[in-house]
């Protein structure tokens, strides 16, 4: 793909990432930071690419890299989507659950 | 399946992933953003394995294994207390993952010199979010000392090594090889560089830290991408970027300080404040308890001393006593208290207040005169007049919830220390202003026990 194209995807995702992104309320940012982190951990595409593209010039070192950075990546996702949830469903509104709350 | 038909399930990707993010606007729909984002990032790895390409299925199922043990361990296990440690640690390997898939890229042939570049920029800044991450989270759990290290000859030292990478990346561009030494001259060169970067900053501003390695870690993900030509990083990796960024401005606006002043300079010690005098008036739990019983109105302003003293639970029951009693009762959250960005709405949360009750700062001030009791719980800096008044103090023009104009002010605290800036503070010395010394947990306990008898 051409640089010009795949820069003029880079341009519209970040003012699209913007515009979403500031309607965020304060009180859902750590959830925010951490679903972020899930979303960067994309970079597991890049590594699964990268972990094969070593098989053709039979080069162990970049299988290695590839498969580490699909390691340190998948802890991002895997990690990062599990807290966010866990975190999102502790807000709760209230008189809709308070089963556990009464003291 | 073909790249054509693969590059059509990143664009479904895309679009789930944008949805996600849309609904993680509302505290009522965000469990299902986050789900649409889960799903969007299973698609992009499912359609991405259908390459025939992917070869080594031992060691990418290995690794898949392996990491998704050690994130679910994580996730399940960390307290909220310690969500920003967890936030900074992820960020890190998120780092590292793209540098890894930037070197990995140089082994593929016919790189244009473009590509080259992209790659360098995904190695340095990978690398950079990296160790950067490493010493953040040795500063927050405080394995090492959490205060910024300023040197005098920092700014020159930073200087020689920017210029020693711009030096190498060029040298690299103008032969590249995968195993040229000016590749590990600026692997080595990003890793000490995210170090000098994240030294000169610590305490108060941790949060804007995090939240600039947050959009470090995004805009690696997009250099990676650019390394190699895959849209889905750029997507993902810039939404990440930008989320990051506007974390970091809250933050910064939420204590009047630029951005450049928290990356460079360490926190305050340049002008002597202005000393504060007075008599604090103590009070205990029996005395508060008949305040708080007569009021119409209480308001909890929480910091980072709250979740210290695991006081939230406690807290959360007084709040729910004083409501039978027929008190209106709000919880005001200055942006920059806690660790990271909304910390103590997380930990307010998580001991099941429910988030209508959660107030910003602009919500509470307007209406902080008709607050009967404001109870400040391991807050200091966020509450200090002086940023108001006193033109010589450090925070001077730092916004901050004014309970000091609300009808009368608890103020918890183990003893007189100052707070994360060392800053006095004027408050405990205010007319309206009464002191609950001791452990938080302990003293809203105590007001609890009186409440019931």
């Amino acid at each position: 793909m051409d640089a010009v194209f795949l820069a003029l995807i880079l341009m519209l995702s970040i003012f699209l990432g913007f515009e979403l992104i500031s309607k965020v309320p304060a009180t859902l940012h750590t959830p925010l930071m951490s679903g972020a982190n899930a979303i960067s951990g994309i970079t597991i595409v890049g590594a699964l690419i990268s972990a094969s593209s070593g098989t053709e010039g039979s080069d162990m070192l970049a299988t290695i890299l590839g498969a580490a950075a699909v390691m340190f990546a998948t802890i991002n996702v895997v990690g990062g989507y599990m807290v966010t949830n866990r975190m999102l469903s502790m807000f709760k509104k209230k008189d809709v659950d308070q089963s556990g709350g009464k003291s | 399946m073909s790249l054509e038909i693969i590059n059509l399930w990143y664009v479904v990707s895309a679009a789930l992933f944008i949805f996600g993010l849309k609904q993680l606007g509302s505290p009522a729909t965000a469990v299902r953003g986050n789900r649409l984002s889960s799903i969007a990032m299973l698609i992009a790895v499912v359609a991405t394995l259908f390459n025939k390409d992917i070869l080594p299925w031992e060691w990418i199922i290995g690794a898949i294994l392996v990491g998704s043990l050690v994130g679910a361990i994580t996730a399940q296990k960390v307290e909220m207390t310690s969500m920003p440690e967890m936030v900074a640690l992820f960020n890190g390997s998120g780092g590292i993952a793209s540098l890894m898939v930037g070197w990995a890229a140089l082994y593929n042939v016919g790189n244009t010199t473009f590509t080259d570049i992209t790659i360098l920029l995904s190695i340095l800044i990978g690398g950079m979010t990296f160790s950067g991450s490493i010493l953040a989270w040795g500063k927050l759990s405080e394995v090492i000392n959490s205060a910024a290290v300023v040197f005098g000859a920092q700014r020159f030292v930073n200087a020689l090594i920017l210029v020693a990478i711009v030096v190498c990346s060029v040298m690299f561009c103008l032969e590249p090889a995968v195993d040229s030494p000016y590749l590990y001259a600026v692997i080595a060169l990003a890793l000490i560089f995210g170090v000098m970067a994240v030294l000169p900053i610590g305490g108060a501003d941790m949060p804007v830290v995090i939240s600039l390695l947050n959009s470090y870690s995004g805009l690696a993900a997009c250099a990676a991408g650019f390394a190699i030509n895959n849209n889905i990083l750029i997507v993902a990796g810039s939404m990440v970027g930008a989320a990051g960024i506007i974390l970091t401005n809250i933050m910064c606006k939420a204590m009047n300080r630029s951005l450049g002043h928290v990356l460079f300079s360490g926190f305050g010690a340049v002008k002597e404040a202005t000393k504060v005098e007075g008599e604090v008036k103590p009070i205990n739990s029996e005395d508060a308890f008949l305040i708080l019983e007569a009021a119409q109105s209480v308001s909890f302003v929480p910091g980072y001393g709250m979740a210290v003293a695991q006081a939230q639970h406690v807290v959360r029951e007084l709040g729910e006593l004083l409501e039978k009693n027929g008190a209106e009762v709000t919880y005001a959250i200055h942006p920059v208290a806690g660790r990271m960005p909304g910390h103590m709405n997380v930990l307010l949360a998580e001991a099941n207040v429910p988030y209508d009750q959660l107030v910003e700062m602009e919500d509470i001030n307007p209406r902080i005169d008709k607050v009967d009791v404001a109870v400040v719980i391991g807050a200091n800096d966020v509450v200090n007049p002086a940023a108001r008044n006193d033109e010589n103090s450090p925070i001077y023009g730092m916004p901050i919830i004014n309970v000091d104009q609300a009808q009368t002010v608890f103020v918890l605290k183990r003893s007189m220390a100052s707070g994360f800036s060392g800053v006095d503070n004027p408050l405990f010395f205010g007319d309206n202003t009464r002191m609950l010394f001791g452990d938080a947990k302990q003293s809203i306990a105590a007001v609890v026990a009186e409440f019931k008898t």
